[in-house]
């Protein structure tokens, strides 16, 4: 397996703000390469400078082992693509926005329409060819994106945040696309995400970034195993958090996670450890509920996601939980913003990292 | 004449196909429709740069174009007259002044302060990243420009049918430069004035109605084309 993509001591300024600080990076062949961290480590960044749509202010971009520069960077452009984390759709039919890059790569119609027929079965989008894009909803905005970008068959794809918003259904409509161009296409990936489910599941590598820098890079059971600071330190990691775990009388293993809110794991671990508990193995009531589940904590909800089918609720009990709740139960339950509320979870929910 | 006889005359000689008629009607097409598409030549890569690229005096060149849409017509064809003149104009060699040319580039000046600023704010109004997403799927800085373009159609055809509306009813420019010459210059505009001054009140009215008609017709089938073909200009996704 060779590189397909080098970064070598790249900088990416904007006037004062040093969005990228001094990053080198190799892109193997063939691989899933997941990059992990939160919002303004300069994931973004680093995807546009691969997708040669931004310039690194310093520092070189090699592509196959030859150097971008603005003589090639037309051709270059036509060997990668990247799909960008807010859903940009052209005004027009879906057909017309998958189509459009084969358009102008010269391909003949009737090979065009069997290429949009195969990505539209791949996002499972059968029969949208003629619907307006931007009509459709969220979930099926952001497969169309996906599918535009697999009709091109490029060696490199860049995805950023490819699930970030969706409900369950459509990341997993998405993910499995992913993971199958990865297999059968042999299309290197390389993806920014802060979803920890992600990241530990679908990549090959997965490389931490924090402040503009790569500060670890390795298998995720490496970096999972390794209980790295920057992973720990990941406040914007949903439901993520870093502790201190003490066993506890009745068996069963107590992280202190700060501000006062321990939680209860079946872990065996002691010391310091990292824990992650999915968003939707929480439930979320208005009362407290007598149940068999070992933690339950008062809080109130602080913000609220409408994504569509279902909503993200993010619910401060002294540290910030990110709940999903289906818009059903949201509307009857009658909840609003400062709303208090009770989250539970069992203690075998909680995964450490 | 009353209204009602001049009324009935007019509809007589629009229904019965009379030749001048219809030559003046088409000429003042033709003019306005020139001189329309001219500015759009030249006013729609100036909006682009406007629009798209970052540069020192950009504001004040906006602004500029903004102030220049309420010129009065009959100051800019004024000027044009002077510069036309062919005694002592400067451009008095070329030989233009009263010909439908001159009205062409007349109108052409007087309707690109519309174009350049509408179809500015429709490519304003295109998501940035239209530009960047183009460049990711494989095209070249011009078809990403073009790519941008495309998403503003709507906004900049309104610019277009804007700019037309001013032309085709104007009549400062057309009386200072093109003057009146029957079979030559005289438009809709000009021919209701002329044809009164001559003792023709129902030409008049019948030109009136023609000008009044068609400025209606035309934005009516554009608006019904722009709804149909689903042009959103300023709607984008949410995410």
């Amino acid at each position: 397996m060779g590189t397909i993509a080098v970064l070598r001591n790249v900088t990416k300024s904007f006037g004062k703000m040093t969005a990228l600080d001094d990053v080198s990076l190799e892109i193997q062949e063939g691989e899933i390469l997941a990059l992990l961290g939160p919002n303004g480590s300069g994931k973004t960044t680093l995807l546009k400078i691969l997708a040669f749509i931004q310039k690194p202010t310093q520092g070189e971009a090699y592509f196959r082992g030859e150097k971008i520069a603005d003589k090639n960077i037309d051709k270059m452009r036509m060997q990668c693509t990247m799909v960008f984390q807010k859903t940009v759709l052209f005004s027009t039919t879906v057909y017309n926005n998958i189509a459009y890059g084969l358009t102008i790569r010269k391909i003949p119609k009737k090979e065009i329409d069997v290429q949009v027929g195969k990505v539209l079965k791949l996002l499972k989008l059968e029969g949208f060819e003629k619907k307006q894009a931007k009509k459709l909803s969220g979930g099926e905005q952001q497969r169309v994106t996906l599918a535009r970008a697999l009709a091109l068959n490029t060696e490199l794809l860049l995805l950023d945040e490819p699930t970030a918003n969706l409900d369950p259904k459509n990341a997993g409509i998405i993910e499995e696309a992913i993971a199958s161009v990865n297999k059968e296409h042999k299309t290197t990936i390389v993806m920014a995400t802060h979803n920890m489910f992600q990241a530990r599941n679908l990549p090959h590598r997965i490389a931490l970034m924090n402040d503009g820098k790569i500060t670890e890079v390795g298998m995720p059971t490496e970096i999972f195993g390794r209980l790295s600071k920057t992973l720990a330190s990941f406040a914007a990691l949903e439901n993520t958090f870093a502790g201190t775990a003490t066993s506890a009388e009745n068996g069963t293993t107590s992280v202190d996670i700060g501000n006062g809110v321990q939680i209860e794991t079946t872990t065996q671990h002691i010391g310091t450890v990292s824990v992650f508990i999915n968003p939707n193995d929480i439930i979320l009531s208005t009362n407290r509920l007598a149940s068999s589940a070992r933690n339950v904590f008062k809080g109130k909800i602080v913000e609220i996601f409408d994504l569509g089918p279902v909503i993200k609720l993010k619910v401060d009990v002294g540290k910030p939980f990110v709940v999903q709740i289906t818009k059903r139960s949201f509307n009857e339950m009658e909840l609003n913003l400062n709303a208090e509320v009770f989250v539970t979870f069992k203690a075998s929910s909680v995964q450490i990292i | 004449m009353n209204l009602l006889e001049g009324l009935i005359r007019a509809f007589q000689l629009i229904f019965s196909g009379d030749p001048r008629i219809l030559e003046i009607t088409l000429r003042s097409l033709f003019v306005s429709g020139s001189a329309t598409i001219i500015a759009a030549l030249w006013g729609i890569p100036i909006a682009m740069l406007l629009a798209l690229k970052n540069f020192r005096g950009k504001f004040l060149i906006k602004t500029i174009f903004n102030s220049l849409i309420g010129i009065p017509t009959v100051a800019l064809g004024f000027l044009l007259f002077l510069l036309f003149s062919r005694e002592k104009g400067p451009l008095g060699f070329l030989g233009l002044l009263y010909t439908p040319t001159a009205i062409i580039i007349g109108e052409a000046i007087l309707v690109t302060p519309i174009i350049v600023s509408l179809a500015t704010s429709a490519i304003e109004a295109v998501d940035p990243e239209i530009m960047n997403l183009a460049k990711t799927l494989g095209a070249t800085e011009s078809q990403a420009s073009f790519a941008v373009l495309k998403e503003a159609l709507g906004g900049i055809l309104l610019a277009g049918i804007a700019s037309f509306n001013r032309a085709i009813g104007e009549l400062g420019i057309a009386q200072f430069v093109g003057g009146f010459i029957a079979g030559f210059t005289e438009l809709l505009t000009t021919g209701i004035w002329i044809e009164l001054q001559n003792g023709n009140p129902e030409t008049s009215i019948a030109l009136m109605i023609i000008l009044l008609t068609m400025v209606f017709i035309i934005n009516l089938v554009l608006n019904v084309v722009q709804r149909r073909r689903k042009w959103a200009p300023l709607q984008y996704s949410e995410t």
